[in-house]
């Protein structure tokens, strides 16, 4: 898996750079820093939590260990996914010794952005992602490599995991 | 080495590596109050200890810095760098002290007064100068002896190597090594301790820059200590294994391959093996814990002038390991208040009427999932006034909070952090440690802890624990569509809804056997089921769980039950913890996650669990006696319908009989076996003589070379369960139903089947004994009590029953007389050891012989009941056992008596 998730573009990030794994949340592009990343799975069967926050998708097996799905539509306040559509992705990552799935629509490229290009997150976003977010990259490379077309949200693990 | 001081050295130790820390976090941050607090625990609990012990040197220390973190702690004395040091030393000097104890058995002679008298002044509001400090004690600078700083002395080459490799130590082992036989180097802030007889090896006092590694080495037992997160991995492993067994023996059964179901059968044997060896690793009974205690009571007794009886029951209820580490600490503490602030002197007794030994009880037993123990003592109890002044005085309530609250909530009070009844500060106890502390300790294992007190009467803690298993057995049930883990432990029987659920107004209840049970709805509590309630409908297709919290029974409703699993027990995602329905998570079987139901939060979070609701005496709940007896079951399938089953226990054989050797006699089937023909009785209707050349599945029972076979259709599997039969069933040859494996399975009432093959096939060959001995056998139990009279019956025995002890006596004032009695121990009302006595105490049974029946057959059990009167002691279900007792005690009273 960690090889996997090595940077396809620059194989060594150069210091100013940072290696970010790209993420789709109801067609918003995110990212998350591909060191806190543990696993990368497709659909998941999921048990639901009852009485658990509403941001909690549920548990899943992560080869014999439990793992907390956090669905980032809900976390984010966006629409909840269509029924009968594709089924989400879990990214999976570490918070406070624990293991938590991120379910996102679909997953991208792990990208080495500059972290030149990455600005404070601007006053007018909504209150609830200023709170998630950790800035945006602009100069976001598309996948034809063409720079500068597409704006990136920097999720805080820490921050997502703030629940409850 | 006294196994008491073994295990004060090794626990001492334990404690003394996080002091160092502690300390040291302490000189950062001077004013944390829980730092303060954790440190005056600890050397508190080595000061009460020694004192048992009989440490004079180290309690004297001790004692001397433990009078310094109380002004600390309340805050008459600000922290300051000199204080730590000096509190620093006396950490050292304890430890020293404790290796010359690890190696000689007893406390190395020395002098302390130096430490005690500056320990003193600081007490006395001294400023702990360092440098002062320093000059001060640079007069015993004596040398330090060869040590291994590591922690271990090399005394006489029994202390076992420790497991860990000490790759953390080895710097501090070079350090010291470099530092042989020299004093402490003048950089060490704090002199080296000192030690005055040569011949006791002393480890050098480590200087507080490289703190701990001197933990390891204390303890001498010719055990491993091993590391707990390796009993934990093996644990793991281990279930996992048990989970992926289970799923192999699934897939075989329906294979029905019989070359994999031989190695499979030894690997199914081997892992449950494993299982048990490791699950005993960390399995210890509370005695354990409790074996210091009767020294320390005699010497309480002694020390306060009191007398004191301590009487201990339960001492072989096991529980976990780590959970007993934990408890040791608060029971031992419990005790000394018991003696100290519970009971009254000898002269105060006797005026209050009581005798004048005081009691200490400790009782222990499991309990719905938990473990409980009882500390309790006949003592003056708990003063609610003083309490009340005590705790407006303190500022932790007003006088108009305190008018509202019941006595028991002002007793509680005793449970808040500084809070002390006693009048005086004992060196034994009452600084206002101690309940606190236990309470903390408890919860931390998430325990809780109450008290019941009466002035005057005496005072009762009860602490409850979970059982912290790794692998338990579960319920998985369905509620709303979602599957869920019920821990059987809690789970007192299961009872199909059916129309006995009833509503007043909105509130579902179960009429079960007298009882109103109430009921809650999973899917509802849950928040599963959106839909408008269609009233009742869902409760009356499905099952409720009974459930047993504490004293308190309820019902939960779920929509369908499948079957008992083993799981694994993991913890919720911290984000997760506010849910307090769920106790954990697991992994089923078949690769699903799902969610374990924690009945104690279900309880709370319905108040069916609210206090006082029900407080019955345990012995009153009927429930608990029999849902504790597990038993073997065969089950087997016979014409349509679910699964039967009968006790293993009454079954003598089970047979395979090629259908050749069935022959026809009167038109019923017969077999020749065993040199006699033994009667075969068809459990199902219709049934015809399997084909030439087929097989014929039999239950053997066999009474005293009587045979009779019933014949089923196939033999299906043997399961250990707690037998629970839903009453009100009245179909001939069978007991009930009860749900067995997640299923509902009819119980054969074996009596009935005898009798069915007895009527043609035994009456004429019964032996024709001149008199047959009276018996009467006395059980609560409907179940066992329907087992019993027809095997002693076939026995040759004249058989009475009785329901209860109430019955039996009644049955004696009404002029029946027996030639033995056999008796149940745990009945409601009267029980037998109760029942035994009123037996003995006269009357016209006063010489009839008694037999206990019953499932707890250790030492002290065995004891009480040989007390009460009864003559023998026989498990139940052990039938040769149970004719064996009887024969024996009838040819003891008949001989001499000439009956």
């Amino acid at each position: 898996m960690e090889a996997a998730l090595a940077p396809r573009r620059t194989t060594v990030p150069a210091a100013a750079e940072t290696s970010v794994l790209t993420l789709t949340v109801a067609g918003q592009l995110c990212g998350v820093p591909v060191l806190g990343v543990r696993d990368i799975l497709g659909s998941q069967a999921i048990t639901p939590i009852p009485l658990a926050p509403a941001e909690v998708a549920g548990g899943l097996n992560l080869r014999g260990r439990i793992v907390t799905a956090v669905d980032l539509r809900r976390r984010l306040g966006l629409p909840a996914r269509e029924a009968g559509g594709p089924l989400p992705m879990s990214v999976v990552v570490e918070g406070g010794g624990e293991l938590y799935a991120l379910l996102a629509d679909s997953v991208g490229d792990v990208l080495a952005l500059p972290e030149a290009g990455l600005a404070s997150n601007p006053p007018t976003l909504d209150p609830l992602w200023r709170e998630v977010c950790a800035g945006v990259h602009q100069d976001v490379p598309d996948s034809s490599g063409a720079a500068g077309a597409r704006l990136l949200i920097m999720l805080d693990v820490e921050r997502i995991l703030d629940i409850g | 080495m006294d196994d008491l001081i073994a295990d004060f050295l090794t626990e001492t130790s334990e404690g003394l590596a996080g002091l160092d820390a502690a300390l040291l976090r302490l000189e950062r941050h001077p004013d944390d109050p829980r730092t303060i607090g954790e440190i005056f625990r600890l050397i508190h609990t080595i000061k009460g200890t020694c004192g048992f012990l009989g440490l004079g040197r180290l309690e004297r220390v001790a004692h001397a810095g433990e009078n310094v973190l109380g002004r600390y702690r309340d805050g008459s004395l600000t922290v300051t760098s000199g204080g730590v040091s000096l509190i620093l030393r006396v950490v050292d000097r304890v430890r020293e002290i404790m290796a010359g104890l690890e190696a000689s058995g007893s406390e190395p002679s020395g002098d302390d007064s130096a430490i005690i008298a500056e320990l003193d002044a600081v007490f006395a509001g001294e400023i702990p100068a360092e440098d002062a400090a320093r000059a001060a004690e640079a007069v015993p600078q004596a040398v330090v002896p060869a040590a291994k700083p590591a922690g271990r002395t090399k005394s006489g080459g029994k202390a076992a190597e420790p497991l860990g490799a000490e790759a953390a130590a080895a710097p501090a082992e070079k350090s010291g090594r470099d530092r042989r036989a020299k004093p402490a180097p003048a950089a060490t802030p704090e002199p080296a301790a000192t030690v005055e007889t040569p011949a006791a090896p002393v480890q050098a006092a480590a200087p507080p820059a490289e703190p701990i590694q001197a933990t390891e080495g204390v303890g001498v037992a010719q055990t491993l200590r091993v590391n707990v997160d390796v009993l934990e991995s093996l644990m793991t492993l281990v279930s996992e294994l048990v989970l992926t067994r289970n799923q192999l023996l699934q897939l075989s059964r329906a294979r029905n391959d019989s070359a994999l179901t031989g190695p499979l059968q030894r690997l199914s044997h081997i892992t449950s093996e494993l299982q048990e060896g490791v699950m005993k690793t960390r399995m210890q009974p509370i005695g354990n814990a409790w074996k210091g205690l009767p020294r320390l009571v005699r010497d309480l007794s002694r020390e306060l002038g009191k007398k004191i009886e301590l009487e201990m029951r339960g001492a072989d209820t096991e529980l976990d390991r780590q959970v007993l580490e934990m408890i040791r600490d608060p029971l031992t503490h419990m005790v000394r208040n018991s003696g100290d602030h519970g009971l009254e002197g000898p002269a105060e007794r006797r005026e209050a009427g009581k005798p004048e030994a005081g009691r200490i009880m400790l009782d222990a037993y499991h309990e719905g999932g938990h473990i409980i123990i009882e500390v309790g003592d006949d003592g003056r109890g708990l003063p609610v006034e003083k309490i009340r002044a005590k705790a407006i005085a303190q500022g932790l309530a007003t006088e108009q909070e305190l008018a509202g609250m019941g006595e028991r909530d002002i007793q509680r009070f005793i449970f808040r952090a500084g809070f002390s009844t006693a009048a005086a500060v004992t060196s034994v106890s009452g600084r206002g440690v101690g309940m606190d502390v236990v309470k903390t300790n408890v919860e931390k294992i998430g325990g809780t802890i109450d008290l019941r007190s009466r002035e005057g009467k005496g005072t009762t803690f009860l602490i409850k624990i979970p059982l912290t298993l790794a692998i338990v057995s579960a319920l998985i049930v369905e509620a709303g569509g979602e599957r869920f883990a019920i821990p059987q432990i809690g789970v007192v029987e299961l009872v199909r809804a059916g129309d006995g659920v009833m509503h007043i107004k909105d509130a579902p209840v179960l009429r079960l056997r007298d009882r109103l049970l109430p009921l809650v709805s999973l899917s509802r509590l849950l928040r599963l089921d959106e839909r408008p309630v269609a009233e009742g409908e869902a409760e009356r297709g499905g099952f409720v769980v009974v459930t047993q919290i504490g004293q308190n029974l309820f019902g939960i409703i779920v929509d369908r039950v499948f079957d008992t699993e083993e799981i694994v027990v993991k913890p919720v995602a911290p984000i997760l913890r506010h849910v307090t329905m769920f106790s954990g998570n697991t992994i089923l079987g078949d690769g699903s996650v799902i969610m374990i139901l924690d009945p104690n939060g279900i309880a709370r979070a319905t108040g069916v669990g609210a206090e006082g609701v029900q407080e019955e005496r345990r012995s009153t709940a009927v429930t608990t006696a029999t849902s504790a007896e597990r038993l073997s079951l065969l089950l087997f399938r016979a014409g349509d319908g679910g699964p039967r089953a009968v006790p293993l226990g009454l079954v003598a054989r089970l047979e395979d009989l090629p259908a050749e050797r069935i022959e026809m006699s009167h038109g019923k089937p017969v077999v020749q076996y065993r040199g006699a023909l033994m009667p075969l009785v068809p459990i199902a209707d219709g049934w015809t003589m399997p084909p030439s050349g087929g097989r014929q599945a039999v239950l053997v029972f066999d009474d005293s070379g009587r045979a009779m076979g019933l014949a089923v259709d196939e033999i299906l599997d043997v399961v250990e369960e707690s037998l629970k039969i839903e009453s009100g069933q009245d179909r001939p040859g069978y007991l009930g139903t009860a749900v067995i494996s997640g299923r509902a399975t009819e119980v054969v009432d074996c009596a009935w089947w005898l009798r069915q093959a007895g009527a043609d096939w035994f009456g004429p060959q019964r032996p024709a004994s001149a008199r047959r001995a009276r018996v009467l056998v006395v059980e609560d139990s409907a179940f066992f009590r329907n087992m019993l009279v027809p095997a002693l019956g076939a026995a040759g025995f004249e058989v009475t029953a009785a329901a209860s002890g109430t019955q039996a006596l009644k049955l004696r004032e009404a002029g029946e007389s027996f030639d033995a009695i056999v008796s149940d121990i745990e009945m409601p009302e009267l029980d037998g050891l109760g029942m035994a006595r009123a037996i003995r105490d006269g009357g016209s049974w006063h010489e009839t012989p008694l037999i206990a029946l019953t499932s707890h057959t250790d030492d002290a059990s065995v004891r009480r009941s040989r007390e009460a009167g009864f003559m023998d002691h026989v498990p139940k279900f052990d039938r040769d056992a149970l004719l064996g007792a009887l024969r024996s005690c009838l040819a003891t009273t008949t001989a001499p008596g000439g009956h």
